[in-house]
């Protein structure tokens, strides 16, 4: 996959931040530099989704109207060698940053990391434009359910009208259980629909909830279901061919039967 | 009783709920009305070989009817006003 790629998935609250966060963490972790881009001015998180809001002094805006230096504004965490953050402002709003000046920053950074990583806020405008500027791919985060689907739709044709090709999926939250009571858009379903590459599919984890209380994202976290998916989705980026979670197929004792029977 | 055996999945009707409109959603982008351009100009070509079409007056479009039975579905609707139907010559 290519190497500079927004986060994006046109609804809010479906993970976009929790995501850049965990992916950026785990190709980190993977010994890649990686930078993640907060493009929401006003309403920032990926900082504290890293446990990094203390240590914010210069951000976005001030990057891009020569406040500091693009080096002042950048954050190195210092549990993961090789990541950093670049905050967006807190008391602007998004029309303080324009496409254009987006492209620049994003270029000047493609020379110093092996990743770009930028997380756009909810939406389609300004700030979504400003997200997308620079970038040469994308991640759709979608959850399975109506109303985030559809969104994703449309953001999937904006991101091809704005001429990025090379679109992917992540399935976010998804809950086995109502997969398989026929309750919720499974995998297959989903990608019906909206006719692109999956990048991977994360199940609901409560250990997420805890990850974000604590400023740790679950990538680095053995014992969470979603943490290892995360793990596989930052093999795909890398190019690994890494297969899909078995998350639809029941453990019960009938649902071993039939898998028994459907050899 | 038929309600019992009936009754769809609430994924199945997310699904087809999804599909539906879709269509509209994306019927309204600008790629979209690119897409039906292109058709416009490929379909007026090969109709332009048999009869002459009044050009200004082609109109094309997606649309939603309401189906007899149950629901609704998308059509794609074509208004192609004939100037003049052309003398076939039969070739051999």
């Amino acid at each position: 996959m290519e190497k500079t790629i927004v986060i994006t998935s046109g609804k809010g609250g479906v993970g976009k931040t929790t995501s850049t966060a965990n992916l950026g963490t785990g190709l980190a972790m993977a010994g890649k530099k990686v930078v993640l881009v907060d493009t929401d001015i006003g309403l920032r998180n990926l900082d504290v989704v890293l446990g990094l809001e203390n240590r914010i002094v210069y951000d976005l805006v001030d990057v891009v109207e020569e406040t500091c230096k693009l080096k002042q504004a950048l954050i190195r965490d210092k549990r993961y060698e090789g990541l950093y953050l670049l905050p967006a402002a807190q008391t602007r709003n998004k029309m303080a940053v324009s496409p254009e000046q987006m492209k620049t920053l994003v270029e000047e950074l493609e020379k110093e990391f092996d990743y770009v990583l930028i997380d756009c806020p909810a939406g389609i405008e300004r700030g979504f434009k400003n997200a997308v500027a620079g970038a040469r791919a994308a991640i759709v985060v979608t959850v399975p359910e109506v109303s985030s689907v559809r969104d994703a739709d449309r953001i999937i044709g904006l991101l091809s009208s704005s001429g990025i090709e090379d679109v992917r999926l992540l399935i976010n939250r998804l809950r086995p259980d109502l997969v398989r009571k026929g309750d919720m858009l499974a995998i297959d379903d989903t990608l019906e629909i909206l006719g692109v590459d999956l990048i991977g599919v994360v199940p609901e984890d409560e250990m997420i909830f805890r990850s974000s209380n604590l400023g740790e994202p679950a990538v680095a976290d053995d014992n969470s279901m979603a943490g290892k998916a995360y793990r596989n989705v930052t093999k795909r980026i890398m190019g690994e061919e890494v297969p899909i979670m078995d998350l639809e197929q029941g453990t019960g004792f009938f649902s071993k039967l039939k898998k028994l029977f459907s050899r | 009783m038929g309600w019992f055996f009936n009754r769809k999945k609430s994924s199945q009707v997310a699904k087809d709920r999804l599909k539906l409109v879709l269509i509209y959603d994306r019927s309204g982008t600008t790629s979209n009305n690119d897409m039906i351009n292109m058709m416009k100009r490929d379909i007026m070509q090969v109709i332009s070989k048999y009869v002459e079409i009044d050009e200004q007056e082609f109109e094309m479009d997606i649309r939603s009817v309401k189906g007899e039975e149950e629901g609704m579905s998308s059509q794609l609707v074509a208004n192609i006003p004939i100037k003049k139907i052309k003398q076939m010559v039969k070739n051999r």
